[in-house]
């Protein structure tokens, strides 16, 4: 066990998963990087250094630069997944989906369906995703509420390093297509990441703080917000539970609704305009399936319906805040 | 066509106006002035004021992430440019867009795109309207060696010949996409024979000259103008920096980097124009100082301006009346 960022528990996690199993290959824009330049080749390692070092250890059999070609990137992942190999598919940011999502919505995630079971999909694709970064409305959205929309698709969304080695694990061995998003406002996160190889369920939702008076839902950068705000409820006495699902698809209903059972009161967290977002989906959840233990209105806190702004004064005002989840913890408290 | 004097000092004003801005736009990134990140035109401006020196503001252009230059080689105002490059509520797009987003309708430019292959469909469309309105003008798709490889790139220029429309598509191969060689990720043999082999002209030019650079251009317009459907330009140029400002280039030799610098258009104007008599170096000396006292401007007043007020401004905008 050693301290690591969420950016190396990412590239550590890939490292261990290609030395394990040959099959395993990385694909996408400039994962290696420097290709034929004059300079030093293989030195980029994605845009962010997630993939920093896998060409230099492994080979250009191995670790490919693509051409800006996200169709081709993804359908051939696909293809290659279908026959026999286990890509890593990088999507730079996860706004470029948008050129490719064909490949992803129409081809891969129904694959197995389609085929009435015969085929497997064993992908990843990795894309970067949040908000925060002043990168404007291209370069910042999340997007999970799409992927997860899509049956066939799993989806991750990562709010610790020790996380983001374990599922990434998890999603390189599944043989399912997964959605893998790497909180950008996280890489530089430090935790308790051990050393060998561990997978993290699918599935399974993550207690990151037990409470009894509310319950606090948050996916992701959303995560470390949500545990700010119950600190600062806790000043007050106020004991908030803070569950974190870990994966949106498949989604951990059996935790939120008990947790929900416990507390009576729900505030649910998103990075995402409030339109069919997870917040929408989970207050969908428990008011079909939890109306009984609720003891106040669910409480959402999302980001609005805008595209994610540049400038900062309205980009901080568009993404949730501890403040603001705060706010509606205590508001779903006050109710009575 | 021959070029007066006047015509002269507009496209030295055109190119150096791109080179302070841009001097200017790393050093304020520097000082921590504009949020996020930047991609800067340096090197290239030769290839963007040639392409626009010819078009009028309702000809139409469609940008990239590097799009500073090709906004100003439109006649957007720098002041704006940079206020919006800030983050400012002044800026052309009120701070809501950023560098990659600067967009103004009153001069034809579509806005700069963070999709790398985002701009040539969307240059298709605004041919089509120049065709179907029977204007006379047409729409040019600015894009990189990179975006040469898009998909969408692809569609567009067989599109385009489909349906005959003036668009004009603009390969600016600066020999990179972001850290990867444009001679590893364009297969073909050249990225100007793959775009003719969709069935549309494609020069291949010296985009480090304006004078080549507008001329092919000029040729282009005759094309498109004269009803013969679309024509593309592959215009050969250096990036003197990275990427994005900041970026560390170990990708690049020193050798590369200063072969670069040694290629640079202004000198080569300046000598051109000086050499021919046609202007004095007291004639581009002034202009250059003019410049630099408009950008100074723009960033001092740049820096001193107020961010958008959420409460005014987050929600308006994304419908024509927000509820
Ligand atoms: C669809 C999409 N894929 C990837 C990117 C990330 N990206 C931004 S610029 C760039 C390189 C573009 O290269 P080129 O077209 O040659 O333009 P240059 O940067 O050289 O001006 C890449 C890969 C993006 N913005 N959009
Ligand atoms: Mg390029």
């Amino acid at each position: 066990m050693s301290r690591k960022t969420y950016l190396q528990a990412i590239n550590e996690a890939v490292r261990q998963e290609m030395q394990r199993d040959p099959r395993v290959i990385v694909l996408g824009e400039d994962v290696a990087g420097g290709q034929q330049s004059s300079g030093e080749p293989g030195g980029v390692g994605s845009v962010f250094g997630q993939m920093k070092g896998l060409f230099n250890e492994f080979g250009p059999d191995r670790v490919f630069d693509t051409p800006i070609s996200e169709s081709a990137i993804i359908g051939a992942a696909g293809g290659a997944a279908l026959t026999g190999l286990r890509p890593i598919a990088e999507i730079m940011f996860v706004d470029f989906v948008g050129v490719c999502f064909d490949q992803i919505y129409n081809q891969i995630a129904k694959f197995r369906y389609m085929f009435g079971g015969h085929a497997k999909t064993p992908l990843v694709i990795r894309a970067t995703a949040g908000a925060g970064f002043r990168a404007a409305a291209q370069h910042s959205q999340t997007l999970h509420p799409l992927f997860t929309a899509v049956p066939g698709l799993k989806v991750v969304m990562p709010s610790n390093p020790y996380d983001a080695k374990g599922l990434l694990i998890q999603a390189i061995r599944d043989d399912d297509p997964v959605i893998f998003l790497e909180q950008k406002f996280l890489f530089g996160m430090e935790g308790e990441v051990p050393d060998e190889a561990y997978r993290v369920p699918f599935g399974e939702a993550n207690v990151a703080r037990e409470g009894r008076d509310v319950t606090l839902v948050a996916f992701g950068a959303m995560v470390p917000r949500a545990l700010a705000a119950a600190e600062a409820l806790a000043k007050d006495g106020l004991q908030a539970e803070v569950l974190d699902p870990r994966t949106t698809s498949p989604l951990d209903e059996d935790a939120i609704l008990e947790s929900v059972e416990k507390t009576g009161r729900l505030v649910v967290v998103d990075e995402s305009p409030p339109r069919c977002s997870m917040a929408g989906d989970i207050a969908g959840l428990v008011a079909d399936q939890g109306f009984r233990s609720l003891k106040a209105p669910i409480k959402r806190v999302t980001c609005p319906h805008t595209p994610v702004p540049f400038a900062p004064s309205l980009e901080d005002a568009y993404l949730p805040t501890s403040a603001r989840i705060e706010a509606a913890a205590r508001a779903a408290l006050a109710y009575s | 066509m021959q070029l007066s004097r006047d015509d002269l000092k507009r496209a030295y004003r055109s190119m150096f106006t791109i080179r302070a801005f841009e001097e200017r736009v790393e050093k304020e990134f520097a000082e921590g002035n504009i949020p996020g990140f930047a991609h800067v035109y340096l090197g290239q401006e030769a290839s963007g004021v040639g392409v626009c020196f010819d078009l009028a503001d309702d000809d139409y252009i469609g940008s990239t992430h590097r799009g500073h230059g090709h906004c100003i080689a439109k006649g957007v105002d720098v002041k704006g440019m940079m206020l919006e490059i800030m983050g400012k509520a002044g800026g052309i797009c009120g701070g809501k867009g950023g560098s990659m987003h600067i967009a103004d309708m009153n001069k034809g430019m579509l806005g700069a795109n963070a999709i790398v292959g985002g701009s040539p469909p969307i240059a298709v469309g605004a041919a089509l309207t120049q065709k179907l309105n029977k204007t006379g003008k047409v729409a040019v798709a600015f894009s990189g060696d990179g975006a040469s490889n898009q998909g969408t790139t692809f569609e567009a220029l067989n599109m385009a010949v489909v349906l005959g429309v003036p668009a004009i598509f603009v390969f600016e191969n600066n020999g990179y996409g972001e850290h990867t060689a444009a001679s590893y990720a364009v297969g073909a043999p050249s990225l100007a024979e793959r775009v003719r082999s969709f069935g549309l002209p494609c020069e291949v030019v010296d985009g480090m000259d304006f004078f080549a650079v507008r001329e092919a251009m000029g040729r282009a317009l005759e094309h498109a103008r004269n009803g013969k459907g679309p024509y593309a330009l592959e215009t050969v140029c250096k990036r003197f920096l990275g990427h994005f400002v900041g970026d560390p280039q170990a990708y690049r030799t020193p050798q590369e980097l200063a072969e670069a610098r040694a290629a640079d258009a202004l000198p080569r104007f300046r000598a051109a124009v000086t050499g021919a008599s046609l202007l004095t170096d007291e004639d581009l000396d002034a202009i250059e100082a003019e410049v630099l006292a408009i950008v100074e401007e723009a960033a001092v007043a740049g820096v001193a301006a107020p961010m958008p007020d959420p409460d005014r401004d987050l929600t308006r905008d994304v419908y024509l009346k927000y509820a």
